[in-house]
């Protein structure tokens, strides 16, 4: 991690439930390949998988890029959706307006963005209601031991 | 305790066996909400479950959950199996409900995720 960034972009279908984590799996993949400490793995994919879901549950479609950058680790999920009309809302526990199909998959609790916030440094979310939502995220890895 | 322990307490049929013959389970988790395993697990127990989804595989695979246990006597689908077996999960299935499944592994000396029941 000497100043050269690596990034990575993968697509995400809205609904398509049986493909739904292969992007985070991927993330994970990498990021243990790299040889990451795996409480900050487990954690990133936490993260990306919360990001992943509710572009699956809500949005048409959307991008993830995720970017390994000098001093720490960043995702953006960019999506075509609905929106989120009031953000502080959504980040509340256990606010939710996912549908019943979605809740029977053992998703849509209300703590998906709770979740992302605490399993990373900085979180940001903007969103335009009926074009869609872009999620920042930004994950600092542990200080490697001398 | 031994996987294959846990298969004898819950009487459970494997539906796919650990890569390691002698892994250990040391904490358990029950829950049939992902969103909740998502955010308290702690990493490396049994979870317990009534869901069948391919998403409790992810789930578990985020979170580096050991070996997921069925109840109600409840079957993923091959996909999902297969997911499993590509992600290293190991798969039981048992007939005992949540409950009466959990309560056997505590008194043989399972623990939650918060390491104490007692």
């Amino acid at each position: 991690m000497q100043g050269k960034a690596l990034e990575w972009a993968y697509e995400i279908e809205g609904k398509d439930f049986r493909n739904a984590g292969k992007v985070s799996s991927k993330v994970k993949e990498i990021l243990k390949e790299l040889g990451f400490d795996p409480a900050f793995v487990r954690g990133v994919a936490i993260a990306s998988y919360e990001a992943e879901m509710n572009v699956v549950c809500h949005a048409e479609k959307g991008t993830l890029h995720f970017a390994i950058l000098p001093e720490a680790l960043k995702i953006v999920v960019e999506d075509q959706g609905p929106g989120i009309p009031d953000i502080a809302l959504a980040m509340q526990e256990g606010y939710s307006t996912a549908p019943a199909e979605i809740r029977e998959m053992g998703f849509g609790a209300g703590m998906g963005l709770p979740n992302m916030k605490k399993n990373t440094d900085e979180l940001n979310i903007a969103s335009t209601v009926g074009k869609g939502t872009v999620v920042e995220m930004v994950i600092r890895p542990p200080l490697p031991r001398e | 305790m031994q996987f294959w322990e846990v298969k004898g307490i819950l009487e459970a049929e494997v539906l796919w066996e650990p890569v390691d013959l002698q892994l250990e389970i040391e904490i358990a988790q029950a829950a049939d909400l992902m969103s909740d395993v998502l955010s308290q697990s702690m990493g490396g127990e049994l979870l317990l479950t009534g869901l069948v989804n391919s998403q409790v595989i992810r789930t578990a695979e985020m979170v580096d959950i050991k070996a997921i246990a069925f109840v109600h006597g409840k079957r993923p689908d091959e996909k999902t199996i297969e997911l499993a077996r590509i992600k290293g999960i190991p798969l039981l299935t048992t007939r005992l409900f949540l409950f009466e499944a959990c309560a056997r592994l505590a008194m043989r000396g399972l623990t939650g995720s918060s390491g104490t029941i007692w």
